[in-house]
């Protein structure tokens, strides 16, 4: 009975542990939304993740309908908030914009997507 | 990994297991065993020690969720405890089977892990004795080939093995061991052109492979107490063919790469799915009809653990008649252990 207590127990460690880790970064929402649609040009891309991030070794990039990137190259997290990345943007013309992130949270697992938001006339 | 094959029982062609039902006391033998399996895992931990993590289930942008009843095609750091799987069986007038099954998966490389899994069987007769037991031991080993990103997809091949007789009589356990070669796909529908953006979250998985049993066939002699009779069954046990496939729509993914629909949690993080897993006997006269489940369900997964259940429905008479239930708590080791464990052992991170 002792050791079927403390397969329990395992279990219930596994469970509880995570709050006090770290794991694999998810995009959480966004800044334009994803697949979203503004009417102006935004001022910067902004992510939000599930995790911290590792912001040296991340990157967002944002892309034209023609392949060009046109974001500022300034990518970097939020002072008082980790899991915020953004990157600013010029002022953009109406059409549609791809983001490409890639971002290491601070485990180390590496992940990466892609999405479009669209600047309406 | 860490699927249970749930047509498996019903394709083997197997008399029923309650034909020697003994009743056990297993309760001990199951903490032992999975000790044991434990003990594995942590004498590996004092090995792992690498750079940087990847982790389960991606290829590029995909996260694919491990499935419950077809095995997936990755090779990572898992543990599957537990996956319940319960059905009411034909066998002896009515008989519920319950199977309790740990699974334990670990990265040696980035490509190559291994795996290990138990199962203890609860056989609950219509009438007469109830039975329970250990399957045999299952071990098998995944080395996973391709990978690309760009297009969410993935392939691997691996080898399992059932090792015979270590499983208990009161079950029928086989006595002889199975091999079973197989090759595993995954390949998620990101690339699907824009205008098919919502089916971008589909993703299939699947597996076919042979399960060859290494005798062709068993003897067993009863004899009549009253008659001193021998009956002599010649049980053929023949190569199968294991294939299957899991069809999921993520709604992780739908969320993050192609529309913020603003869902709230615990939706977000659902994959709902449908399973099929069938077997198809080859030879030894058994060849007949494909047996197996159709099993709709789904993924709730979380940054550490996925939770998932899934309906078992039989395809047709020859597999039952009962609709059945698999339920599985699943844990990623890379995620909760990420520094030990959750490492593959040599070769780094990729």
């Amino acid at each position: 009975m002792n050791s079927l207590c403390r397969i329990f127990s395992f279990c219930l460690l596994l469970i509880l542990l995570p709050a006090q880790l770290s794991a694999h970064a998810f995009l959480q929402h966004s800044d334009p939304p994803v697949g979203g649609k503004v009417h102006s040009s935004p001022a910067a891309v902004r992510i939000w993740f599930t995790e911290v991030i590792e912001s040296a070794s991340s990157s967002i990039q944002v892309f034209d309908a023609m392949g060009k990137q046109v974001d500022k190259k300034d990518m970097h997290s939020d002072r008082s908030n980790h899991s915020l990345l953004e990157v600013s943007l010029p002022r953009l013309g109406p059409g549609i914009y791809k983001v490409v992130w890639r971002v290491m949270s601070a485990d180390t697992h590496v992940t990466n997507g892609d999405f479009k938001f669209q600047i309406a006339p | 990994m860490c699927a249970r094959h749930v047509a498996f029982l019903f394709a083997t062609g197997e008399p029923s297991r309650l034909g020697a039902a003994v009743s056990h006391h297993t309760g001990g033998i199951f903490i032992k065993r999975l000790s044991l399996l434990f003990w594995f895992v942590f004498a590996l931990c004092g090995l792992g020690a690498a750079s940087r993590a990847f982790g389960h289930g991606f290829a590029g942008a995909r996260f694919f969720p491990a499935t419950l009843s077809t095995d997936d095609p990755f090779v990572a750091d898992e543990l599957s405890l537990p996956t319940i799987n319960t059905i009411r069986t034909t066998d002896d007038g009515g008989t519920r089977e319950t199977d309790i099954s740990v699974d334990i998966a670990k990265r040696i490389t980035p490509q190559f892990g291994i795996e290990i899994g138990e199962t203890l069987t609860v056989l609950n007769p219509h009438e007469g004795r109830a039975a329970n037991g250990f399957g045999n031991l299952e071990l098998g080993g995944k080395y996973q080939f391709l990978k690309s990103d760009a297009h969410e997809a993935i392939v691997s091949v691996g080898l399992g093995v059932e090792i015979g007789g270590t499983g208990s009589n009161s079950i029928d356990a086989d006595s002889f061991s199975t091999w079973s070669p197989a090759i595993f796909f995954g390949k998620g529908f990101g690339d699907l052109p824009e205008a098919l953006r919502f089916l971008k979250p589909i993703a299939i998985t699947g597996v076919a492979g042979i399960a060859i049993p290494t005798s062709a066939s068993t003897r067993s002699i009863t004899v009549n107490d009253q008659t001193d009779e021998r009956d002599i069954k010649i049980e053929q046990h023949p190569d199968v063919l294991q294939w299957g496939f899991a069809l999921e729509y993520s709604v992780i993914y739908l969320q993050s790469q192609v529309q913020d629909m603003h869902l709230p949690s615990p939706i977000d993080r659902l994959i709902p799915l449908v399973e099929f897993a069938m077997e198809t006997p080859l030879n030894r006269g058994a060849g007949g009809p494909t047996t197996g489940t159709i099993n709709p369900g789904v993924i709730w997964a979380g940054k550490y653990l996925q939770v998932g259940v899934e309906a078992v429905i039989p395809i047709n008479e020859h597999t039952g008649n009962n609709v059945g239930v698999i339920a599985q708590l699943h844990f990623f080791l890379d995620d909760l252990f990420p520094n030990t464990i959750g490492r593959s052992l040599f070769g780094g991170n990729k």
